[in-house]
């Protein structure tokens, strides 16, 4: 029987992407494994393979295709035999279609969304539009959406996001009363989102700033997904995640000399190219794992009901991109050497750049790291990269006037300010931690006791 | 030195003992003033012995109908004082048990008439003696008793309320029944059933005028069947006494006048509130055409006064004054998240044969409000579970808007359909729509059955018709 091949949600977290290229066409023999299709979701580009084997009949939707929405069918798999306008039917999916590890999370999503079968009495087209508008199943901290079929349903037809809305029903459950009360207008605003998450009163969402400046005078940009995904995502953090800051000047005298003997005793290929260059940040990193390994409540992840302690140090290194940023992780640094981190964290550069994360490779992580110091800034402070709970934001090691005995000295100084979620990690554990980091990039070497 | 409670309910019935129990629950100290039996007229003179002697005309219908099931018997007869003796003695012991949980919860019963005396005070009288009660909270369920209009007056021998239908003391031949609501067409139906000539007269062009239109028609026609004569758009103008015997005088719409001549007349035209007596003035409480006006919460504008159920208005159900019951226990105690009570939720049953019983808004309602609706039905005939037990009439009806899929209404008549309502009272209370109706999985064979098909037989997807 034909079957339709439905867009993969590569992601616990991904509701729509970027059909970017198809690598069949129609009429191709797959088989299981057979690379299908490049898919861009907000945060990389992936390959999707195909599970099942047989004949592309029809594929649906063209290359170049923003925001499929998951599950929906994108080409028609034909078995032996079967001729193409066999049965393109568009059915939702069922949740085999979903790879393996993304399983759970997605059945679970869908298992609570999606109507098993288009209903006549929702009119035309209206079940499609409340498959799509009860998407959002979690909200914007991650917690269950609890909400009754019909608030999901009218929130559906009339284009509010359910997620947005703060319940008044049994146990804060959104319901009828809660979707015909809300405003359209507010509908995505993420101020909203925050405020009704917290509890508030509600903040007025703010004017869209088109309204601000004559037509003309500016560019429009869209949004791409990456875009949206960093716009939700740390407007969520800042505004969940209760904020404080820790700074600490570090010392890198030391640092500095150790790094130029190792870096000059790297053994060096043909083309006398070095097997390994280390940064200050590579010391930064390990000393990070190390610090996280002596003070395991740094290390920690927030939950409503438990603290999640990580046995590992996995430990995320902000990367810069032409189009917005992420933030891949070093898992288990504190059993790699300074090299391996190092070639690791070139290399997680090189994919982030190149679009080819996988979401294994910068979901979860216990810290992260942030470095402008490569641009001169001095100080700054981050937003905390959840489900981690602190994050530290480097500045440049310089030169300064330091004080030592009473006499003034120079040093190479570098400012490292702590961002850490007060909900797990309060004032004095976050003080500790810094100090042993400290100790731990002004003296290297004491990392080895 | 007066005892002094966190809550005083006034009036020991269903709304009453269950906001009690729910205080005793919460940790409030709580009292109840009772004049007569715990349960009040719901345990005593109303639900439960009604459906006490309902099961015995149930029994008798069945016993009419032996030779259908393959049973034959003869000389089968009813005694109407041992019919009556098991109805109170189904009274009784619910009663007990309702003295049982006081008890179980440390609950004080307070014998005596309550009246409001002042912040936190009630004055609480017991064959002639008075003495004083301390409460933070008082709650108000003093409920209601039969409306009397002039010319229509019960006199407990001839002209009978609900109190004197529910012991008579010989069996009348004929019966006159004014008003055709739950409470009149349960009498007419059990006296009907047991073999009384009986005709029910209704002010409103149809029978059980608060059901949906299609539920009255198939109501009346049933009932007309059995033999019942239903005499709608007709007042009763005078009640002429005879020695053992009531001539009363019927006027149509048109004029026309009829007299029509019966053993006994029970008069069942709605309730009134029980205000007096309660010092509700002098506390400065609204009383609204004898009911109590009160919050959405119960609250009465009189810091720590409450009041709940038949005495605060309609629905008069039992069930809704047990809620209200919860929901002002909760409020007193500071529950966070209470909601108040949704009326288009509270579903309503009427055990005459066949059984009524309906949630939310009926069809023509559903449609005054200008949305667009679909209307499923499904009739007993085709549901399986009917034919086996030999109750092939009957429809239950769904309603639906029909672009949300919200159950607006559901309406049923027929065999056990008191026990099915709750299933749709649920689907509306957690806000189902259509669809997850459509996906629930009914055990087969049931008379629920009927319920998922209606559902389906508003999108025209009903399987069996």
């Amino acid at each position: 029987m034909a079957t339709n091949i439905l867009m993969p949600a590569l992601s616990p977290t991904m509701e729509e992407g970027k059909l970017a290229k198809w690598l069949v066409k129609e009429g191709d023999t797959v088989k299981s494994g057979t690379l299908l299709a490049e898919i861009e979701t907000d945060k990389a580009t992936m390959e999707f393979e195909a599970v099942d084997e047989g004949r592309i009949g029809k594929i649906l939707v063209p290359e170049g295709s923003e925001g499929v929405k998951v599950n929906a069918p994108i080409a028609v798999l034909l078995e032996e035999g079967e001729s193409a306008d066999a049965v393109p039917a568009a059915t939702p999916a069922p949740a085999a279609d979903i790879p393996a590890a993304m399983k759970d999370i997605a059945a679970a999503v869908k298992a609570e969304t999606a109507p098993p079968f288009p209903s006549p009495l929702v009119g035309e087209g209206g079940a499609a539009k409340a498959a799509t508008g009860e998407g959002a199943a979690l909200k914007p901290d991650g917690k269950r959406l609890f909400a009754s079929p019909l608030a999901r349903r009218i929130a559906a037809s009339k284009g509010i996001d359910i997620a947005a809305l703060s319940g008044t029903g049994p146990r804060g459950r959104i319901v009828k009363a809660d979707v015909e009360n809300a405003k359209p207008g507010t509908k995505t605003a993420p101020a909203a989102v925050a405020a009704s998450a917290a509890g508030g009163v509600g903040v007025a969402p703010l004017p869209d700033a088109r309204l601000l400046y004559p037509a003309g005078s500016y560019e429009e940009i869209p949004h791409d997904s990456m875009r949206k995904a960093i716009a939700k995502r740390l407007t969520s953090a800042k505004t969940l995640i209760p904020h404080y800051y820790l700074t600490v000047d570090c010392n890198l005298d030391a640092l500095m000399a150790v790094r130029e003997k190792m870096n000059a005793a790297a053994p060096k290929d043909k083309d006398k190219k070095p097997a390994y260059k280390l940064s200050v940040n590579d010391f930064i990193m390990k000393a990070s794992a190390m610090a996280l390994m002596k003070h395991p409540d740094v290390n920690a992840s927030w939950t409503d009901t438990a603290i999640l302690r990580h046995k590992d140090a996995d430990v995320g290194v902000a990367v810069a991109l032409d189009f917005g940023l992420i933030t891949p992780i070093v898992f288990k640094a504190q059993s790699k050497g300074l090299v391996e981190i190092s070639n690791e964290v070139k290399e997680l550069a090189k994919l982030a750049k190149e679009k080819k994360l996988k979401p294994s490779q910068y979901e979860g992580g216990g810290f992260s790291v942030s470095n402008l110091g490569m641009y001169g800034i001095k100080n700054f402070t981050s937003i905390i990269n959840p489900p981690q709970s602190c994050i530290i934001a480097v500045g440049a090691g310089e030169e300064r006037a330091i004080v030592v005995n009473g006499k003034i000295e120079i040093a190479t100084v570098m400012t490292v300010t702590m961002s850490a979620d007060h909900r797990v990690v309060d004032g004095g554990t976050g003080a500790k931690f810094l100090q042993t980091l400290k100790q731990f990039i002004e003296e290297p070497a004491s990392m080895l006791l | 030195m007066a005892d002094q409670y966190d809550v005083v309910v006034v009036g020991g019935g269903p709304g009453g003992y269950v906001c009690a129990i729910r205080c005793a629950q919460l940790g409030l100290k709580t009292a109840v003033v009772e004049r007569e039996r715990m349960g009040g007229i719901c345990l005593n003179w109303g639900c439960i012995p009604t459906k006490a002697l309902l099961r015995s005309s149930e029994i008798w219908h069945l016993l009419h109908r032996l030779n259908e099931f393959g049973m034959s018997a003869e000389n089968f007869k009813f005694d109407i004082a041992k019919i009556v003796a098991r109805s109170r003695a189904v009274s009784k012991q619910l009663s007990d048990g309702v003295s049982f949980l006081m008890k179980k919860h440390k609950i004080a019963v307070i014998p005596g008439e309550a009246r409001l005396a002042g912040k936190g005070k009630l004055s609480v009288t017991k064959d002639g003696k008075t003495s004083d009660v301390l409460a933070k909270n008082i709650v108000l369920a003093t409920g209601a008793r039969a409306r009397t209009l002039p010319g229509l007056e019960p006199d407990g021998k001839l002209v009978w309320t609900y109190r004197e239908a529910m012991v008579p003391p010989s069996f009348p031949k004929s019966l006159l029944v004014v008003g055709s609501g739950a409470i009149g067409i349960e009498f007419a139906s059990f006296y009907r059933t047991l073999g009384a000539e009986v005709t029910v007269v209704e002010v409103l062009d149809r029978v059980l005028p608060v059901e949906d239109e299609e539920i009255s028609a198939f109501a009346a026609k049933a009932f007309t069947k059995q033999g019942m004569r239903l005499k709608t758009g007709t007042t009763v103008t005078a009640l002429k006494k005879g020695a053992d015997n009531v001539t009363c005088t019927l006027k149509a719409k048109d004029g026309k006048t009829e007299d029509v001549t019966v053993d006994r007349v029970i008069l069942a035209m709605g309730i009134v509130g029980n205000v007096e007596n309660l010092g509700l003035e002098a506390a400065g409480i609204k009383v609204d055409r004898t009911h109590v006006v009160a919050g959405k919460y119960g609250e009465t504008g009189v810091d720590g006064v409450w009041a709940i159920g038949d005495l605060v208005g309609a629905p008069w159900l039992a069930h809704k004054a047990m809620h209200e019951g919860v929901i002002v226990a909760e409020k007193i105690a500071g529950v966070k998240g209470v909601h108040p009570l949704n009326t288009a939720n509270v579903p309503g049953c009427t055990y005459c044969w066949p059984q009524v019983a309906s949630v939310g808004l009926t069809e023509a309602k559903a449609k005054e409000t200008g949305r667009k609706i679909r209307v499923g039905k499904f009739p007993f005939i085709g549901n399986g579970k009917a034919i086996a037990l030999g109750e092939p009439e009957g429809l239950i009806k769904t309603v639906f808007d029909a672009q949300t899929g919200e159950l607006l209404g559901a309406h049923m008549i027929g065999a056990e359909v008191t026990e099915l309502i709750q299933g749709y009272v649920i689907a509306k209370t957690g806000e189902l729509t259509d669809q997850e109706l459509a996906h629930t999985i009914f055990p087969h064979p049931t008379l629920s059955e009927m319920m998922h098909e209606a559902v389906l037989a508003a999108d025209g997807a009903a399987l069996h018709i």
